[in-house]
């Protein structure tokens, strides 16, 4: 027995279904009810019941991609901010190999960095590294801030939305999957870059947000909407709120997806942060 | 010349100081979402009462001593703002306001799934703008609708409604001047969908048979509350 439908809005403690019903994220079972335990939308995959929340902090998880700014320097590890309830740490040997260096002398307190999630103990320890393509310091840019939850959205089905953004603002773009998201580009660009963003985030569980974002840029960068013939209208737009329960839901696909976006975005990478990647591996 | 038309089950009864009906709740308000800078937030307006929570995490710990390495813990203050009271009330914690913070917390406690969130911590802020009885409920009621906004995951939103005994009759949700007047005062916080009782008081004086009466006619006016603190989330995000 089910009580609602795909998508509706539930808030914690409402009953979702009775029996020959899986629980999914965001739901609990109690006896043989499957009860939601967030605020969300209600995504029903093959009797699989999931509540994508609507607002939620990071919880790091082995192999995630992350933006983290370094506040602390310990005696061989750096202490990372990542938007979470839980601080990062980046050990020195991640960034040094065997060799023994000043902390200072290579990052600094203040400094943004682009890392991987190594590993998360049972206490939440977070392990982070800097070894892999694209992973490195940020120069400049501007930071900003949105829930975790809402990646997939900003990044679109295969990237779109965060191409689209990417194209008409030509900002440089990295997205954290712990919500937080580096711009580079002209200032005026980058502004008008953290608008739209920031408007992704408060309409994500809305329909229609593909066009809204197109019309939204178009209007602010004073281009034309010739262009939005290269997406088909319609049908893209119901297969990308399908693309983003589906990663949501999927324990799987989210991995992939950064994966995806994060090697993508290694190409549009800034030199600088391309060259201090190298100089990272000194091993090489 | 003013006359009060009573609708309702009051016949028969006494009618109370401000018209109410023995069962009646006063004029209940919620809005979720409105801090911008907290994580989650809740405006409510019950009566005369007029209360604001926020609510920021689950974040790191930085008291060690209060860090579990299993579970998340709470912390609540609740404070009374010095003009929330006809008389100004001297600022800062007093005996009352540590109680309340303390059995908000505990009130809160069963239904937050805090195994999620180990060595983290929840802090919640209930500022009492205006008083007229109740603030304790009032502040759960709203806690809890700051809690689920801030997107913590829980296993039911807590509601917290006081019943008490006023001219020898039992009513429910008391104000200043019947709480102040009448016999005893009765806060009861439950989850509702499981009916479990995570917080009760009984002030002043009852028989079995009375106190009985106060509690079903607290769980009545939770089980109102609780549509309302719904109602507050859905409209949050346009429904």
């Amino acid at each position: 027995m089910i009580f609602v439908n795909d998508k509706d809005l539930v808030v914690p403690g409402e009953i979702l279904a009775e029996e020959d019903f899986h629980p999914g994220r965001g739901t609990f079972k109690e006896e043989n009810k499957i009860c939601s335990s967030v605020v969300g939308l209600v995504a029903i995959r093959n009797k699989k019941i999931s509540v994508i929340p609507l607002q939620s902090k990071y919880i790091p998880k082995r192999g995630d991609v992350v933006i983290g700014e370094i506040n602390d320097i310990r005696f061989s590890m750096w202490g990372l901010d990542i938007n979470s309830p839980y601080s990062g740490l980046l050990p020195a040997s991640e960034v040094f190999g065997k060799e023994k260096r000043e902390l200072e002398k290579v990052f600094k307190v203040g400094d943004v960095l682009f890392l991987r999630v190594i590993d998360v103990d049972e206490v939440k320890k977070v392990k982070l590294g800097l070894k892999g393509r694209g992973l490195g310091k940020f120069r400049g840019g501007i930071l900003i801030y949105i829930t975790p939850t809402k990646v997939p959205r900003l990044i679109g089905k295969k990237g779109s939305m965060i191409n689209m953004i990417k194209d008409k603002t030509h900002c440089d773009i990295v997205v954290g999957q712990n919500g937080v998201v580096w711009v580079k580009g002209q200032t005026e660009m980058e502004r008008i870059a953290e608008k739209v963003i920031k408007m992704i985030q408060n309409q994500a569980h809305t329909s229609g947000l593909t066009d809204r974002v197109r019309e939204m840029l178009a209007e602010l960068t004073g281009e034309e909407i010739e262009e939005s013939k290269e997406i088909p209208e319609d049908l893209d737009e119901a297969e990308e709120l399908e693309g983003e329960t589906d990663e949501n839901n999927n324990d799987q696909s989210p991995d992939e997806k950064e994966e995806d976006s994060s090697v993508e975005e290694d190409k549009n990478l800034p030199q600088e942060i391309i060259e201090s990647k190298l100089n990272f591996n000194l091993k090489r | 010349m003013i006359t009060i038309i009573t609708l309702g089950t009051n016949i028969g009864a006494k009618s109370r100081e401000d018209g109410r009906a023995f069962d009646e709740l006063r004029n209940l308000k919620i809005e979720a979402g409105v801090l911008e800078r907290a994580d989650g937030s809740a405006y409510l307006e019950f009566g005369g009462n007029k209360v604001l929570v926020a609510v920021y995490g689950p974040k790191e710990s930085f008291i060690r001593r209060f860090q579990r390495p299993d579970r998340a813990y709470i912390r609540c203050r609740y404070n009374m703002a010095p003009f929330s009271v006809d008389d100004r009330k001297r600022p800062g914690p007093d005996r009352r306001s540590i109680e309340i913070s303390k059995i908000t917390a505990e009130a809160l406690q069963p239904a937050v799934i805090l195994e999620k969130y180990p060595r983290s911590v929840i802090e919640i802020f209930i500022e009492v703008l205006e008083a007229e009885g109740g603030t304790r409920c009032a502040g759960i009621t709203a806690a809890s609708v700051a809690l689920a906004d801030a997107g913590i995951p829980m296993k039911d939103m807590v509601v917290a409604c006081a019943a008490g005994k006023v001219d020898g009759q039992v009513v429910l949700d008391l104000s200043e001047v019947e709480d102040k007047d009448g016999q005893a005062d009765v806060p009861v916080a439950i989850l509702p969908r499981s009916g479990e009782v995570t917080l009760l008081q009984s002030d002043g004086n009852l028989t079995t048979a009375e106190f009985e009466k106060a509690l079903d006619l607290a769980i009545k006016g939770c089980n109102q509350i609780s549509e309302v603190q719904k109602e507050a989330l859905k409209k949050r995000y346009g429904e």
